[in-house]
């Protein structure tokens, strides 16, 4: 089964000192080069801070653009990854080892349809 | 089908279901490999046999009675839905007679008990599918509206099947944490019976027995796990001082006051002889700290005679164990008997920013205060503890000693 991994971008990293930053960032990067190399990490991305983002909001066929994103700050998504293993406890499992000195990764299952 | 004549008592019944209920259940799970599906077939025919047997008879085999309607239910409701065709096929291709030879019922407790779902989820999701209660019986016991208690049944079979929740024992290196939800989750049930939080019956029995039911199936289903043993044995011991626990007029007696001689003295002494059984393992717990701690409260003499200094010690062990400033009150109460009440009253002081919304912290405190000579404090802790329970007896014990006070 594939799982959906959204990560929110924790304290230490929108908010800590750089040293500390740097650190913990070592060991985040390291995780995430483990998963991929396990083949059970089949996608995922970092990215841009949340003040990059633009949200666009679609009502009635019409769209406007808000200069902010989707989320609150405080769980603003920092990354995102995709799991493919064999069901929920192997992917909570491996969520539960992320290195991240504070975060949360909502694991949210993938409709998958029959092609 | 045979059938026994006459109409069973409904003790009968109830014993039939949680048996062969939950290991129907838990046997069409594996066989359909489809949670939501199975247990909605247990349920059908778990309604047809509360219509037929009180009327009919139980029958002389009831797991095939329920196996075959079952069956007969799933078949007959999806010929109507056809886009389930290979549910048909799945339903179909099941024998004609329930498998005997594997309990599959373990699988089913942790899945119902799975870290995934919410507390309450976990509760409603085993009392149906483990214990065979009807939505209606669950609803009724957890006094919520049946159509949302139906809800929170389907959403939770919904998010175990849809996300993916393997359907197996934990392995040994998950079975800790795994083992500590069922058995939070089996003496939730059992407090919500023992001191039901709302509602004007303040104790419901049949959400007790139930409790007591699912621990010893635990046990029966992990013969080499010690704390299943501690927690049977704690709720056996409670539901053995049960007849002291309402005076004539149905109010709660606290321990303290109760008539030790209406305790079921042989039950104490079976469930203290599971304790020492579970000591054997020397791998101590928290729920068999607390089971040594109500057998000391259990085999006492008198409330006065308590051996409180072993009270005190079992309660600092369980503390390291537990944080949670509920165990420490407890052990505070402890220590008013061992180092006195002004003593206890500066531990229960220095808990007050973690347990001012709990109503036992303040009626401790105004036990002490009273018992320190400081009764203008003591009424006003009694009334913030008044305004915090919704037990009905809870309640009119707390309304009885501010209405003391007044008189005095």
């Amino acid at each position: 089964m594939k799982y959906m991994l959204l990560i929110t971008q924790g304290e230490w990293f929108a908010n800590g000192n750089q040293a500390d930053r740097d650190k913990a960032m070592e060991g985040v990067v390291e995780w995430w080069g483990k998963q991929f190399a396990s083949g059970k990490m089949v996608g995922g991305q970092q990215l841009q801070p949340p003040e990059t983002a633009t949200t666009v909001v679609i009502e009635r066929g019409k769209y406007a653009l808000l200069d902010r994103p989707l989320m609150e700050a405080k769980e603003a998504i920092g990354g995102f990854g995709i799991l493919d293993v064999a069901d929920i406890d192997e992917a909570l499992a491996i969520v539960e080892t992320m290195p991240a000195p504070d975060c949360k990764v909502e694991v949210r299952p993938i409709l998958e349809r029959p092609r | 089908m045979n059938v026994r004549a006459n109409s069973q008592p409904y003790a009968l019944l109830e014993r039939v279901f949680r048996e062969e209920a939950g290991r129907l259940t838990a046997s069409l799970v594996r066989l359909l490999g489809d949670f939501d599906f199975a247990e909605e077939l247990v349920a059908d025919a778990v309604v047809a046999a509360l219509e037929r047997w009180p009327r009919d008879g139980v029958p002389e085999r009831p797991a095939s009675w329920l196996f075959t309607t079952a069956r007969r239910k799933g078949l007959d409701r999806l010929r109507r839905e056809t886009i389930y065709r290979k549910k048909l096929e799945l339903l179909a291709a099941l024998p004609q007679d329930p498998p005997r030879e594997a309990d599959d019922r373990l699988r089913l407790i942790f899945t119902c008990c799975h870290p995934v779902l919410a507390r309450e989820a976990q509760v409603a999701l085993t009392l149906r599918a483990v214990c065979g209660l009807t939505t209606q019986e669950i609803a009724r016991a957890f006094l919520v509206h049946e159509h949302t208690l139906a809800k929170r049944i389907a959403r939770a079979k919904h998010k175990l099947v849809s996300s993916g929740v393997p359907y197996r024992v934990p392995r040994p290196d998950e079975l800790g944490s795994r083992l500590g939800e069922v058995l939070t989750v089996i003496y939730l049930v059992f407090n919500e019976g023992y001191v039901a939080t709302t509602g004007e019956a303040p104790i419901r029995r049949d959400l007790a027995r139930d409790a007591e039911w699912l621990a010893s199936l635990l046990c029966r289903l992990m013969p080499d796990e010690p704390e299943p043993i501690g927690l049977l044995a704690l709720v056996r011991l409670h539901l053995a001082r049960w007849p002291a626990r309402l005076d004539a007029t149905g109010h709660l007696v606290l321990l303290e006051h109760q008539d030790r001689s209406l305790w079921d003295h042989r039950a104490i002494s079976q469930a203290v002889a599971l304790i020492e059984r579970a000591a054997t393992f020397r791998r101590p717990g928290r729920y068999q700290i607390e089971a040594m701690i109500a057998a000391l409260h259990s085999e006492a003499p008198s409330w006065e005679a308590t051996d409180w200094p072993q009270v005190m010690a079992l309660y600092s062990v369980l503390a390291r164990i537990d944080s949670s400033p509920v165990v420490a009150l407890s052990r505070a109460i402890a220590c008013r008997y061992v180092d006195g009440p002004a003593a206890a009253l500066a531990d229960v002081d220095g808990l007050s920013d973690q347990l001012r919304e709990y109503h036992l912290f303040h009626a401790t405190r105004a036990a002490l205060l009273r018992e320190l000579g400081r009764f203008d404090e003591a009424a006003r802790e009694d009334a913030l503890a008044l305004a915090l329970t919704r037990n009905t007896g809870e309640r009119a014990l707390l309304e009885e000693r501010l209405a003391d006070r007044g008189r005095s």
